[in-house]
């Protein structure tokens, strides 16, 4: 038992130490969601990612070493993203059915996501680099990023916005739309996804596959969208 | 369980090779989905141990972003000095955007299927 620190040093070189904190407190986060009837405040992403940034700066660990272990889980969002198919294909009826409401829904939802984050981010005082990043915050990290890069925003901090988005819109985006009295999974799970793009879908799977289904479909598209519009709002606002 | 990561995988590959080759501005496992879609209506149906696997997958999708998430962590420093007008703009236009979607896509939905679970 000569030293704890010993051990400690020894597991730190291991990417296993980074990987198993991460699933442990995800899974240990979902419990505590669990048992306090889903509160949203207590999403498991959001106290998960809270913990273990609190662990990295107690611990002095530097990201990149704690990504060297995390990223076997980061690594699975590729399939994960291929595998969003499958839920889409089983709804393929209603999406023939649904797919005039689903266009405009969607036009409206992706302008709404871009110009009130530059009204409130401009009223509050954002401007420059800052507001340009936040900007595409609503859709998917990489096309985010490329968007960022390509109206003058920096990526990388894009990058934290669409995560923090993402996880404002898992944490009150289903409790927020069942107080306006919307109840229809395809609905629950559509905005979910043009307004929180991964995070949000991610929410809407635990919902149900269908919630699911049409957050997948809805984070897609509004990427796509987000990535035309974005340059064209920039250029009628001269920003 | 195996065939079915491989099919996965294998889709995520296709995808990024063609946008290697064709420049499209999309992530490769997004068209490696498109494919995957594709395929499905054309095949008219998933096999049960696929559907099996990519439910677990889906069902499971939370945490892969929890590692991507704790990236804010390099950040803190660069947004520390605007945090506050940065968490309004950004609540607030994610709770405005999710609920403008909902609403709008609420009212034009067929009579008939809404309110449908």
């Amino acid at each position: 038992m000569h030293s704890l620190a010993e051990i400690w040093v020894y597991l730190e070189e291991q990417p296993l130490l980074w990987l198993t904190v991460t699933v442990g407190i995800f899974w240990l986060c979902q419990q505590i969601y669990r048992m306090a009837g889903e509160f949203p405040l207590l999403n498991p992403v959001l106290i998960s990612v809270i913990a273990i940034v609190i662990l990295l700066l107690a611990t002095s660990t530097p990201y990149d070493e704690y990504f060297d272990g995390a990223q076997f889980i980061s690594f699975l969002l590729g399939p994960a993203t291929v595998a969003l198919a499958v839920p889409l294909a089983a709804e393929a009826a209603t999406l023939k059915r649904l797919w005039l409401p689903i266009t405009i829904a969607l036009s409206v939802g992706s302008l709404t996501a871009i110009l009130s984050a530059l009204a409130i981010g401009a009223a509050l005082g954002l401007h420059g680099e800052m507001l340009l990043s936040m900007l595409p915050k609503s859709v998917t990290t990489p096309i985010a990023m490329g968007i960022s890069d390509q109206i003058g925003g920096s990526p990388s901090l894009t990058a934290v916005f669409v995560i923090l988005t993402g996880i404002v819109g898992a944490a009150v985006g289903i409790p927020l739309l069942k107080a306006v009295g919307l109840r229809d999974p395809v609905v629950k799970g559509f905005a979910l996804g043009v307004g929180s793009h991964g995070i949000g879908t991610a929410r809407a799977f635990e919902h149900s596959d269908r919630a699911g289904a049409f957050s997948g479909l809805a984070m897609g598209l509004n990427g796509a969208l987000t990535a035309i519009l974005i340059p064209i709002v920039v250029w009628l606002f001269g920003l | 369980m195996i065939a079915s990561i491989a099919a996965l995988l294998v889709l995520q590959l296709i995808g990024t090779i063609i946008i290697r080759f064709t420049g499209l501005p999309l992530p490769g496992p997004v068209v490696g989905m498109l494919l995957l879609f594709a395929y499905l209506l054309w095949r008219g149906g998933t096999p049960t141990a696929f559907e099996s696997t990519t439910r677990t997958l889906l069902r499971n999708l939370a945490l892969l972003f929890v590692p991507a998430g704790v990236g804010v962590v390099t950040y803190l420093k660069a947004v520390a000095d605007q945090w506050v007008a940065l968490s309004i703009t950004l609540i607030a236009s994610a709770v405005i955007a999710i609920v403008v979607t909902g609403i709008v896509l609420h009212l034009l939905m067929p009579r008939v299927a809404r309110g449908r679970g």
